[in-house]
């Protein structure tokens, strides 16, 4: 049996930049790992090449065994990769339930015709798509928010609205791009718990991107390191607080004394 | 029956601005994207409903004069929603104001190319296009302009129409929830080009006269106007806009000096309500709703 | 051989015109990222300014032109600041639909104040042709108008003094920064809105160079001009690389030689639809154009 997610070589270039190095990352079904890094490592243009929206230089990304390199992302995400986005990308003006719906229309089962007329499938299906973006909010608590302008909420339930709507495209994996950023330090212990809850409820496997240390030290079961597109460790959360190379990345020091923390 | 002559033409008229307006609608307003050369689609509906009716079928448009109607206003749909599909592929790889301006471009190159065919009689238009069913006429033109809002407001509650909107709120993101982008895009522009198409349908035998200066940009313009005073994306706000648009000139018709600044006015009007109310006529209407909401609370 | 040329020299006295216009809609939109649908009427309104300083307060020619330009430079500042300023934070169809707006209202005002048939054009200069085969025998037959040559030298220099503004001038510097980062020139001190003022005013001054230009080439002008002449002149300038200033020069050469061979050459009702066809065959293959560079989305 073969990885869920298999990484290898992965490099891309932008102009003269090589954005990302080389980097092999291995996750087996129902992992929680983390992707860390200081700012501007290569962290989310993994991600987006995971997702499709960048296409690698060169290098391999498998699902399951099958190579989906150079899919659009549509493509990708039916194939079982969810994301959110750093900078919260909702659908702003449409309600949190639509939202979701906008991830359930692969499944939507139910023809064009049968949509103009109101005929057939049509009023079933969407009742049970509604039903199952209703129990995907109520599993994170957002139910009572269903019919408000995503827009409309504050910012750390907008966050968990992102979770949701990738969760409802019905992901293998889940891929979080900062979900704690700008949380304070009571909602990161939630979202914690969450995070470990929906992993259990769907049964998915969790890569997440995270700046709090402490979010992903304490429910990460793995951890890469990227610094300046390089993978420059991976372990246990125990290995890699204790690993010098992590220490001196996130310090800064090294031959330039260059900051970025 | 004299005032009858005057309002039954001005009802089709408006009916199918309703539909041209109901048309632009969905392509910018529920998709986001922005489509300035949609008389394009409009002549193309209008000059292929008019073959139909005049060069294919003569014999059966005397016979069968409603079914021949429907038929001929179908091919004006079905070929401007081919021309979207054909315009549509290569364009809506562009983005935002890159789209507009081919969009133009398109929309000027249709009407230069039926300027130089001889078979619609080139910049001699295309005369003696009969008006099919006669008295019954003002009937199919509402029939059809009800038919087209209720289909695109049904449209526009389902999986798909969902999928548009979520285009126009955040194109990455759509993307990344699994919806085909350019499918839908495309999907977005060949349903907006074949509601245009209809509306020129009804257009070429409600004139009986077709031309290709009926169709240069100025009209483009005159359908962006009628979805930006009612409120982009939303099709009542088209309704609004169209009816506006068509009736004002006939409300300025009592001064001649007020009658000959008319487009004068609509160019005003079309700054004015950028500035002052971006979301047009149903913005400001769901304002007001929204704080009287407010006080009541 | 000659009828080649005299098709290349016909279409290089109207690219002089088209890029004019072209440098225009080239600077604003490499500032603002806006497309001033207006930029077309301000051309015609420059053409119309000609027209009365010339006839009306009978000024010579080379008078009339240094008060044209400034004049519809100002109309320009104007409308920047009325129209388009409010809205420097709206989605960017928002400025867009204004511009649309304020074309109709100038073409609407021209209309009116000057009629909708067409004005001739006072000729400053006397009509004068030269055979160029009476130099160069291979070349029999090819005629130059003096007017042609007087547009093209005219263009050329207003062409060469921009290049001076943007490369050697304090303000110069500012647009070229502006249109590289506009956040980051803010942030250090340029003082956007007159910088934007004044590429506006400059663009059309050049355009209005333009209109009163076109006006002695073709010996009248129309309210209507500016649609079409706006909308090659854009397609010049997207041609040339949107944003680049000797994109624009480049790109209406380009544009007004392949009409002029085609209008030479074949049918010249389709002469029009040249400019959209290479618009559009542009935007398809090679959107940032000749001379520019492609950008990439932020995810």
């Amino acid at each position: 049996m073969s990885a869920l997610l298999d990484i290898a070589a992965l490099t891309i270039r932008f102009g003269g930049l090589v954005a990302v190095n080389r980097v092999d990352i291995k996750i087996e079904k129902g992992e929680l790992v983390g992707l860390i890094g200081p700012n501007g490592a290569g962290k989310t243009t993994c991600f987006n090449m995971l997702t499709g929206v960048y296409e690698p230089t060169s290098g391999t990304i498998c699902l399951e065994g099958k190579n989906i390199n150079g899919l659009a992302p549509h493509q990708i995400c039916s194939k079982g990769v969810a994301r959110t986005f750093q900078n919260i990308r909702l659908f702003k003006s449409m309600t949190v339930l639509e939202n979701l719906l906008v991830s359930l229309h692969r499944e939507r089962g139910y023809s064009l015709a049968e949509a103009l007329f109101g005929l057939g499938r049509f009023g079933k299906r969407e009742q049970e798509m509604r039903t199952k973006a209703m129990e995907i909010l109520r599993m994170l608590g957002l139910d009572h928010r269903a019919h408000l302008p995503a827009s409309s909420l504050p910012y750390g339930e907008q966050r968990k609205v992102e979770i949701a709507r990738a969760l409802a495209t019905s992901p293998k994996l889940l891929l979080l791009d900062e979900p704690a950023a700008g949380m304070n330090p009571s909602e990161t212990a939630q979202l914690a718990k969450d995070i470990q809850k929906i992993r259990k409820d769907f049964d998915i496997t969790v890569l997440l991107i995270e700046h709090d240390m402490s979010l992903v030290m304490k429910i990460c079961e793995r951890i890469y390191v990227l610094d300046y597109g390089q993978l420059i460790a991976q372990g246990k959360p125990e290995e890699i607080k204790r690993d010098p190379r992590v220490i001196e990345a996130y310090l800064g020091g090294g031959l330039g004394g260059e900051q970025h923390a | 029956m004299n005032y009858l002559d005057y309002l039954i033409p001005l009802l089709q008229l408006l009916c199918m601005n309703v539909i041209l307006a109901a048309s632009l609608n969905v392509i910018n307003g529920y998709c986001g994207l922005f489509s300035i050369g949609h008389a394009g689609f409009f002549a193309i509906g209008a000059y292929a409903a008019a073959a139909g009716s005049k060069l294919l079928m003569p014999e059966f448009a005397a016979a069968q004069p409603a079914l021949a109607l429907i038929a001929c206003v179908m091919i004006g749909a079905a070929a401007a929603g081919l021309a979207g599909l054909v315009v549509g592929i290569p364009c809506l790889r562009l983005t935002g104001d890159y789209l507009a301006i081919a969009t133009v471009g398109f929309g000027e190159i249709i009407r230069i190319v039926l300027l130089n065919t001889e078979a619609v009689g080139a910049s001699r238009g295309f005369p003696g296009i009969v008006l099919l069913t006669g008295k019954w006429f003002p009937l199919w033109v509402l029939l059809f302009t009800v038919g087209s809002l209720y289909f695109i407001h049904r449209l526009m509650r389902s999986s798909t129409g969902r999928a548009i909107l979520s285009i126009r709120e955040d194109e990455i993101a759509a993307r990344s929830m699994g919806i085909n982008v350019r499918f839908y895009k495309t999907f977005a522009f060949v349903v907006g080009a074949f509601f245009a198409g209809l509306s020129g349908g009804f257009f070429a035998h409600h004139s009986q006269f077709i031309h290709p200066s009926n169709f240069n940009f100025m009209i483009s313009v005159m359908v962006l106007l009628m979805i930006v005073v009612g409120g982009m994306g939303s099709q009542m706000g088209a309704v609004l806009g169209a009816i506006i648009v068509t009736l004002l000139p006939e409300a300025l018709r009592f001064s001649e000096t007020l009658s000959s600044i008319r487009m004068l006015i609509f160019g005003l009007i079309m700054i004015l309500v950028v500035l002052w109310q971006p979301q047009g006529l149903m913005g400001f209407y769901r304002k007001l709703f929204a704080t009287r909401k407010a006080e009541h609370a | 051989m000659s009828e080649f040329v005299q098709y290349l020299v016909n279409g290089f006295a109207q690219g002089s015109i088209y890029a004019l216009i072209a440098l225009g809609y080239t600077m604003v939109y490499g500032i603002l990222k806006l497309i001033n649908f207006a930029h077309g009427e301000i051309y015609m309104i420059g053409g119309y300014c000609g027209i009365f300083l010339l006839s009306t307060l009978g000024l010579p020619f080379w008078a009339a032109l240094m008060l044209a330009m400034p004049i519809v430079g100002i109309f320009a500042v104007l409308i920047e600041r009325f129209a388009y300023r409010p809205l420097r934070g709206a989605p960017r169809i928002a400025p867009l639909i204004t511009a649309i707006g304020v074309s109709i209202v100038l073409l609407e005002l021209t209309r009116l104040v000057a009629g909708a048939q067409p004005r001739p054009f006072p000729q400053p200069f006397e009509d004068m042709s030269y055979e160029l085969g009476n130099w160069i025998p291979a070349l029999d037959g090819v005629i130059i108008q003096r007017n042609q040559i007087m547009v093209f030298i005219i263009a050329i220099v207003l062409m060469v003094l921009l290049n001076a503004i943007v490369m050697k001038t304090k303000i110069g510097r500012a647009m070229r920064a502006l249109s590289m980062d506009f956040d980051a020139s803010r942030l250090m001190g340029v003082p956007i809105d007159r910088v934007i003022a004044f590429t506006f005013f400059i663009g059309a001054s050049l355009a209005g160079a333009g209109g009163m230009l076109v006006g002695m080439y073709y010996n009248q002008v129309e309210p209507y001009m500016g649609q079409l002449a706006g909308l090659k002149a854009f397609t010049a300038a997207v041609l040339g690389g949107i944003g680049v200033i000797p994109g624009a020069v480049i790109g209406a050469f380009i544009l007004s030689i392949s009409e002029a061979l085609v209008v030479g050459y074949s049918e010249s009702s389709y002469r029009d639809a040249i400019a959209f066809a290479i618009l559009i065959v542009v935007l398809m293959f090679r959107p940032w154009g000749i001379l520019g560079r492609p950008e990439r989305v932020k995810v």
